[in-house]
């Protein structure tokens, strides 16, 4: 396992690219820096809102939405905390939400004064963001099918537990307890290659 | 202070995915300020999302499309602040909730829903079929056992209750499985606050016109 996804390197330096790009853009609104992460991942969003059931104009319009707040929003990105591929994933993923589903989908407050203390875990083994995208989706890849389906049905289809449950005919307990497995087992699989 | 009870993988996971109602992101969000047990959680769950976006085959763009956005960016554009407003600043509520409530706990316009129960329903935030509001639990009082049609979650903000499951102090967050039965108490001398959101209406075991009899005060 862990040679499938150390012999990856392609990837990873991709990734890498893609975060230092954003960290151009961040700090010295550098145009060009801006248009090769338009280049890569203009065409990505757009698929990625054309499978979650947009036609091909909305997905359009919202992947050039989606970079345009890539732009506006870059002094917010830090990359100590998440991969450009996260980041943006986050942006278009509320851009959905709000502009099709008209829903919001509010965030958290990183830096909130109210947070309490927590003693009771330990701090998460720090991953190196760079390479994370790449190991996270060699993880997610061998996962066990009936796992992996629920996976993709929640991320790529944009459905609800229910919605799964009703599709798959399975109860709602058994939705739940499969993505409990599947997210266990990725985080394993994570902790093992680092 | 410590969190002794956190959000589930499953609910976690449908978060990251986009796939929660407006209200429950609410809730979730407003734990994930106050947890970062969670919010490390959350973290390596989206970067299943970011993953996902990697590995998506390439959809072209209109020929136009680059140039389009680049001729915007030199626009002047208001800074997206998704807070509404700020009226209770310095606060010791956590966003977003804080940016939804016009005033302090205490100087909230609360009405009563039973005796020993009061409760506040927040405004400016989508809640479909079913509730999202601030409920105020007077010590001792229980709130009478009932089961879930959809999710339910929890999440106290002051003062604790007591249930089957074990005690919920401040920042805990209860994320219950739909066939739990619980009979919350509020357990300490002082008022118990707590954020709950509601996907369907409660399925209360005795009949509806009997509620009231069963809210008990000790
Ligand atoms: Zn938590």
């Amino acid at each position: 396992m862990d040679q499938a996804i150390k012999s990856n390197p392609t990837e990873v330096l991709d990734s890498q690219q893609m975060t230092a790009l954003l960290v151009r853009v961040s700090k010295e609104r550098d145009k060009q820096a801006f248009a090769c992460l338009f280049q890569h991942f203009a065409p990505r969003v757009k698929s990625y809102i054309f499978k979650l059931g947009s036609d091909e104009a909305m997905a359009e319009e919202l992947a050039q939405q989606t970079l345009l707040q890539v732009w506006r929003k870059a002094h917010l990105f830090d990359d100590s905390k998440a991969a450009a591929s996260t980041w943006i994933f986050r942006i278009a993923r509320n851009l959905r939400l709000d502009l099709i589903r008209k829903e919001k989908h509010f965030e958290y407050d990183d830096h909130d004064l109210t947070q309490i203390e927590d003693e009771s875990d330990s701090p998460e083994k720090h991953l190196d963001r760079m390479q994370h995208t790449a190991i996270v989706r060699e993880a997610v890849s061998q996962l066990p099918p009936e796992q992996a389906e629920i996976v993709h049905l929640s991320f790529y289809e944009g459905l609800s537990h229910g919605d799964i449950a009703e599709r798959l005919d399975l109860p709602l307990g058994t939705v739940k307890s499969r993505m409990r497995l599947a997210f266990k087992r990725v985080k394993d699989t994570i902790g093992g290659t680092l | 202070m410590t969190i002794h009870h956190h959000l589930n993988d499953a609910t976690l996971m449908a978060y990251a995915a986009g796939s929660v109602s407006e209200s429950l992101s609410f809730v979730i969000a407003t734990h994930l300020s106050v947890c970062s047990t969670c919010r490390a959680r959350v973290a390596e769950m989206e970067s299943l999302g970011g993953a996902e976006l990697e590995s998506q085959s390439e959809m072209t763009m209109s020929s136009t499309a680059l140039d389009n956005v680049m001729a915007l960016l030199d626009d002047d554009f208001f800074v997206e602040e998704s807070k509404i407003s700020k009226p209770v600043a310095n606060s010791n509520i956590p966003s977003p909730l804080r940016d939804y409530l016009p005033h302090e706990y205490e100087a909230l316009e609360w009405k009563t829903m039973a005796p020993g129960v009061k409760y506040f329903t927040l405004d400016g935030v989508n809640a479909g079929k079913g509730t999202l509001r601030l409920l105020k639990i007077a010590p001792g009082v229980t709130i009478p056992e009932h089961t879930h049609e959809g999710t339910e979650l929890t999440l106290v903000l002051k003062g604790s209750f007591s249930d089957e499951v074990g005690r919920f102090k401040a920042g805990d967050i209860a994320d219950l499985d739909d066939d739990i039965h619980h009979q919350p108490i509020a357990d300490t001398d002082e008022d118990c606050i707590c954020l709950i959101v509601t996907e369907a209406p409660l399925k209360f075991k005795a009949m509806m016109p009997k509620l009231f009899q069963y809210f008990v005060g000790m």
